[in-house]
């Protein structure tokens, strides 16, 4: 990991340069611009439509900016980067139907991955059993956000994209995705976390990132004073 | 630039009038059809202006796929309704023509199914355009429009031979046309083709100022203070 | 490092297990062509003479309409729980993603034609006076041509108000000469009184230049935001 950041010296981590995503009649995100640095866990603040989620989803590629630009690991092209890269969406993103092996073993194979021992480690990480052959659609919330995240890190990525982790799920589920975060942040990966409960990440965020309006409003250490806006 | 459309739009009004003394005035009546042929100038400057406005429809969709430009997807957009717009013109008085000439309204003529399958397609297209949401649909129509464009020549030789199989009565438009009538059908092509430009002019400058607004009013949306939601 | 076959039969093989479990679309599939075959069959009562002569139309033309529900269900799977989005953000290349689903539907597709067809040879009592082999190059090419388009114009309609008739409206023009082809090809075959040679050439053609621009063309539809 840390012969990786060397490699970026210089050019920053993660950066957007006057963003602009316009969905028809509605902008999204209104000139952007913002740098990040590797290694931390960031996490981005804001009300419903402040452009919190278009953000994060443009940081993974999946969105193409109307205008400017997003550079992760010295690459404009995020194609180039993807395999860098770990999303984690609201929604599950994995197949109800199959078992929580079944799903990371088909996901695996999309990153060239053969080895079900990884992804046996994988879902082991996060705390669950790997040969429990329950579909995922009768998990828990908070179990399949678990496994969620277990997909999102099938491949090892140095960052991690983050949206809603902690949204429908109990307080005890919420904590313990937390730690998950602070070990995972330990081993040097660079996580952005896109949530309405910055309560949750008191302490344990490096840096909290306000969004309003398409716009950031305000980058602070704690979380206090930005509170009151 | 401003005063160039309504000069233009008078000189089709001129070269309209005078097209139709021609046509309907100027122009020998056909022996055998009679007065009814006249309709010809009319159908035939219709369907040749139609499949020009599909083929500039064909060129502006490749080059938006190629650089994304706004302004070539306007231009497939208005060429594919002012195109639909003459192929109704053709399909209309193509059997006005047909009934008292050859005693049917409709006949799976080559030319007269090919145009139909044309009008299919592009008011698929429109109907595309209406229903995709947002900022993809110009990619879903210029794809659809490429789609659209390769399927005419095996259109064209699917019914071509298929009339081989099933011959129908034949009809006589072949032999050679009296100068005359090949002078005034000239002529009303060339009003045909400079309404249809100014019909698309117009329809381009309207359909520039509506995404200018959008834009707008997608950046203002925004700004404005957030109530219900 | 990820390679587009390999790829293409990781999906595959989870797509018709997922369809094993479910199956969801072979099932509405099924039924929806036995519906179409016994109301053709109450609108049209002909003798074994005529029926010959109109065959090619019912069939295909159920057949078609049939498809168009499995043709929906391609992406549905995708679209629940926003997968396709990790998919998407995977170096997985887009075309195995394609192929893949126009496998899969082809399969489906050629399982139910390879059931329905001897409920028409009952009900229309059928019986080829051509080359009844050719009605093999026929079916599989005609199939490839329908669901080709159809998985293509399925992820153009999942993006659209109102998806599950865009298809159809998206579908049937485009498809008309390989419709047409079809019908005059199976037509020619059971009459014996035309050569099929010519349909034959043109449905190869018609999936050849298909799959070509669907190849060329999916990626971006499959990114479109």
């Amino acid at each position: 990991m840390k012969d990786s950041k060397a490699a970026h010296q210089g050019a920053p981590f993660v950066a957007v340069e006057n963003l602009t995503k316009q969905f028809g009649r509605f902008a999204a995100l209104r000139g952007v611009s913002a740098t990040f640095d590797g290694g931390r866990l960031h996490a981005i603040l804001g009300d419903n439509g402040a452009g919190k989620t278009t953000l994060l989803r443009t940081l993974a590629g999946l969105i193409q900016p109307t205008r400017g630009t997003v550079t992760v690991l010295g690459s404009t092209d995020i194609r180039a980067v993807c395999d860098q890269l770990g999303y984690m969406a609201h929604p599950s993103l994995l197949y109800d139907e199959m078992s929580g092996m079944e799903n990371l073993r088909y996901f695996a194979r999309l990153y060239g991955i053969q080895d079900d021992e990884r992804c046996a480690k994988a879902i082991s990480a996060v705390k669950l059993d790997p040969e429990l052959t329950r579909p995922v659609g009768q998990y828990s919330q908070g179990m399949r956000q678990r496994m969620s995240l277990a997909r999102a890190l099938i491949h090892d990525p140095k960052i991690l994209l983050l949206d809603e982790p902690f949204s429908n799920v109990d307080i005890g589920s919420a904590r313990e995705m937390v730690r998950l975060l602070e070990s995972m942040r330990a081993a040097g990966k660079t996580i952005f976390v896109v949530t309405h409960q910055a309560s949750l990440l008191d302490g344990a965020a490096d840096e909290f990132v306000w969004m309003q309006a398409g716009q950031i409003v305000g980058r602070t250490r704690q979380l206090q004073p930005v509170e009151v806006r | 630039m401003k005063k160039a459309f309504p000069i233009f739009a008078l000189l089709t009004l001129v070269l309209l009038s005078y097209a139709l003394y021609e046509a309907l005035v100027a122009a020998p009546t056909e022996q055998t059809m009679g007065e009814v042929q006249r309709i010809f100038y009319y159908h035939v400057p219709s369907a040749w202006t139609a499949f020009l406005l599909f083929l500039v429809n064909f060129v502006a969709s490749i080059v938006y796929l190629l650089n994304r430009s706004d302004k070539a997807d306007i231009l497939a957009l208005v060429t594919a309704e002012v195109g639909v717009v003459f192929c109704t013109v053709v399909l209309v008085t193509g059997p006005i023509w047909a009934r008292p000439v050859w005693g049917i309204w409709w006949t799976w003529d080559l030319r007269l199914t090919l145009t139909l399958v044309l009008w299919l397609i592009y008011v698929s297209y429109l109907v595309l355009r209406r229903f995709s949401s947002g900022s993809q649909t110009p990619l879903m129509a210029a794809v659809l429009a490429v789609f659209g464009a390769l399927d005419v020549p095996l259109v064209y030789f699917s019914i071509w031979y298929f009339r081989t199989q099933h011959p129908s009565p034949v009809i006589g438009r072949g032999g050679s046309l009296d100068p005359r009538m090949t002078r005034v059908l000239l002529i009303n092509w060339a009003a045909f083709l400079c309404l249809a430009l100014l019909v698309c002019w117009s329809r381009y400058r309207l359909e520039r100022l509506k995404r200018e607004v959008e834009e707008t009013q997608a950046l203002e949306a925004l700004l404005e203070p957030k109530g219900v939601r | 490092m990820s390679s587009l076959p390999a790829i293409s039969t990781a999906t595959l093989t989870k797509d018709l297990r997922l369809e094993w479990r479910s199956k969801d679309a072979i099932n509405s599939m099924l039924f929806f062509a036995l519906l179409v075959v016994v109301i053709f069959s109450f609108s049209f009562n002909p003798t074994a003479e005529e029926s010959r002569q109109i065959a090619g139309g019912l069939v295909w033309v159920a057949f078609l309409f049939a498809a168009v529900v499995a043709l929906n269900q391609t992406w549905a799977r995708e679209l629940r729980n926003q997968v396709l989005d990790a998919y998407r953000v995977s170096p997985a290349p887009a075309n195995a993603l394609f192929v893949a689903k126009a496998v899969g539907n082809f399969v489906f597709v050629s399982i139910l034609e390879a059931l329905m067809t001897p409920l028409f040879i009952v009900f229309y009592t059928l019986r080829a006076l051509g080359p009844a082999w050719q009605l093999i190059p026929v079916a599989m090419l005609g199939t490839w041509a329908l669901v080709v388009n159809g998985t293509f114009f399925a992820a153009m309609s999942i993006r659209t108000r109102s998806r599950e008739i865009m298809l159809p409206l998206l579908l049937f023009p485009i498809s008309i000469p390989a419709l047409l082809s079809m019908v005059e090809g199976t037509s020619a075959i059971l009459t014996g009184e035309a050569s099929a040679k010519f349909w034959i050439v043109l449905l190869a053609v018609y999936d050849l230049v298909f799959t070509s621009v669907s190849l060329l063309l999916f990626e971006s539809v499959l990114n479109a935001e």
